[in-house]
């Protein structure tokens, strides 16, 4: 089999199978239990530490 | 030590630039040499004269890098103004073909500096709010000092270097003849190098954060650099002619060429001019509207669908080509359902201010954002619908086309980015507020106005020259000939170069209200104290 239609192949069936799941999964993520809390969290990051970096003592875990 | 190093380096590029100058094939090259070598021996002697000198090595991780984005700024309104009086240039060019002197024939004819403009406004003029924007961005929101010291610098001025050689190479006539990507084997090799160290100090910053997560606008920056790093590399694969030359050859040949080409074209539009950009929403308007973004979660979504489809959009490029039908159907479909991310993003952004509305009343910068994102939903509903194969027939090689991106220029990544400004000038120079808001107001609405003048008058001859060229008479034979759209396009000509004139005016009110910022508006009085410890 040439090189194109083997790619071709490969890239219609278990690529596009593997691109689709990931993005699925990262939705189905994103709704996980819990996450709303730590969305609100990440969500106000830009309201932290406007003038100077965090010290290594106010850093998050 | 490391400046002896550096000073082989560009002894070394001296002597080099020099022969090239000696032995140049073509003009633009020769130029660009003389160019060089007169650069790398001023660095030259810089370097020396601070060589073996004492070292000064103060602890700055205590605070943000915020010089080279004060950099950023001026360079940003700059390049603006000159990428935006360039474009009204060539439409007045258009509208009256005299201006096409004479004695500059081959230098200032619309052909040259069509380039000039599409490379000044995106590269020269979003380039640099990107780059500038996403080192602010990067150091708030990982509260880290950007990495690299002064690596940083080095991509600020490397960057003003290409954007130098890239204009001067296209009024000398060294260009690759590929749209947005027309800059010559040497200078692209130059923005690879630049690049790579934008990407290390962007990766470096965020791998030092102090917050746990990475914040949403620095994915989307984040995907930006990489893809126009793949994007830049794939399609300038060329091999010069002669090193002292700017001519090369590119390995693509054929329908492959065309098809790398819009890869790149489209994905240029989708992670240079979206993804960068909506990172920049995705700070400036939750803080310029002082509450957080709508939707974390959607904001997630919206990510990765839009990096997931845009990739694949190209081919709508190449309808009723030579590319095959599956391909330019497949860049139909995803351009299509890329509708669905660029929509959520949208109504990600302007929810924001939800419970908020009131501020649109007050504060002229917030209103400028807002109508940016409007312009991105607009020119995303706009794009897709062109895409379509039947409404492409139409719209491919007219006008409508030419409307279409100054919508999402003007309107999107424009707005934006002067809202942008606007945020971060007093911030950036410790002021209490801007000089004036009325001037923001004038700003608001000349852009506005001269952005709806623009593509109101580009739907109208787009259309109209569209639909010229497909009529046949009774007999099947066309009616009009390329000469007669020409002619009738003349009024619409003049109404979207008078919408220019009004954007650059904005643009000039924008640049004098943010000098009086800095020189007259009352300073911060919190930040003049240098920190002073707080017992």
């Amino acid at each position: 089999m040439e090189d194109y239609t083997l790619l071709r192949q490969f890239a219609d069936s278990w690529m596009l199978l593997v691109l689709f799941v990931f993005f699925v999964g990262i939705v189905v993520w994103v709704f996980r239990p819990g996450a709303s809390k730590e969305y609100k969290d990440t969500a106000n990051i830009p309201f932290r530490h406007q003038d100077k970096p965090a010290t290594s003592e106010e850093a998050r875990k | 030590m490391s400046n002896y190093i550096k000073l082989i380096v560009l002894g070394l590029v001296v002597v080099f630039a020099a022969i090239g100058t000696n032995y140049a094939r073509d003009l633009a090259y020769q130029v660009h040499a003389i160019l060089v070598m007169l650069i790398a021996g001023g660095l030259f002697i810089w370097t020396l004269r601070n060589t073996d000198e004492p070292d000064i090595l103060a602890d700055r991780s205590g605070e943000y890098m915020d010089g080279v984005i004060r950099y950023g700024v001026i360079a940003t309104a700059f390049w603006g103004v000159v990428g935006f009086l360039a474009g009204t240039f060539i439409a007045f060019q258009l509208a009256f073909p005299v201006l096409n002197f004479e004695w500059a024939q081959g230098y200032l004819n619309f052909g040259r500096l069509r380039p000039l403009h599409t490379s000044a406004v995106i590269f020269a003029f979003g380039g640099n709010a990107l780059i500038a924007t996403s080192f602010y961005v990067v150091q708030r929101t990982s509260a880290a000092r950007l990495w690299g010291g002064n690596l940083a610098w080095f991509v600020f001025w490397g960057y003003q270097l290409f954007i130098v050689l890239a204009a001067t190479g296209y009024v000398l006539g060294g260009t690759q003849s590929k749209e947005y990507a027309e800059p010559e084997w040497y200078v692209d090799l130059w923005l690879t190098v630049v690049w790579v160290a934008y990407l290390a100090v962007y990766l470096g910053t965020i791998v030092r954060r102090k917050e746990p997560h990475i914040y949403v606008a620095n994915w989307f920056y984040l995907a930006f650099i990489v893809t126009v790093a793949m994007l830049h590399l794939v399609n300038n694969m060329t091999v010069p002619v002669s090193i002292w030359g700017s001519k090369s050859v590119i390995v693509w040949s054929g329908v492959q060429d065309a098809m790398i080409q819009w890869w790149y074209g489209h994905n240029a539009v989708g992670f240079f001019l979206t993804a960068g950009f909506l990172g920049m929403m995705y700070y400036f308007i939750p803080k310029q509207a002082e509450r957080p973004v709508f939707s974390y979660k959607l904001s997630i979504i919206h990510f990765w669908a839009l990096i997931f489809l845009y990739i694949w959009a190209g081919p709508h490029h190449l309808h009723y080509t030579a590319l095959p039908d599956w391909a330019s159907t497949l860049g139909m479909v995803f351009s299509i359902v890329l509708w669905m991310p660029s929509w959520g993003g949208m109504i990600n952004g302007l929810m924001t201010l939800s419970g908020a509305w009131d501020k649109l009343r007050t504060d002229p910068v917030i209103r400028m954002m807002v109508i940016s994102v409007g312009f991105y939903g607009m020119s995303t509903f706009e794009g897709p619908m062109m895409s379509i194969r039947a409404v492409n027939s139409l719209s491919h090689y007219t006008d409508w086309t030419i409307g279409h991106v100054h919508s999402g220029a003007l309107g999107w990544n424009g707005m934006i980015t002067f809202g942008a400004l606007y945020f971060l000038v007093p911030v950036l120079w410790k002021r209490e507020r801007l000089y004036s808001l009325q001037m923001v107001s004038w700003h608001f609405w000349l852009a506005t106005i001269g952005i709806v003048l623009y593509a109101a008058s580009m739907w109208v001859t787009g259309i109209m020259e569209g639909l010229m060229w497909r009529e046949v008479d009774a007999n099947g034979f066309l009616v009009n000939s390329f000469a007669d759209t020409v002619a009738a396009k003349f009024p619409m000509y003049v109404v979207r170069a008078l919408g220019g004139v009004m954007f650059v005016a904005g643009a000039l009110i924008m640049c004098y209200n943010l000098w009086m910022t800095v020189r007259k508006a009352p300073a911060k009085e919190a930040s003049l104290t240098v920190a002073v410890p707080a017992e």
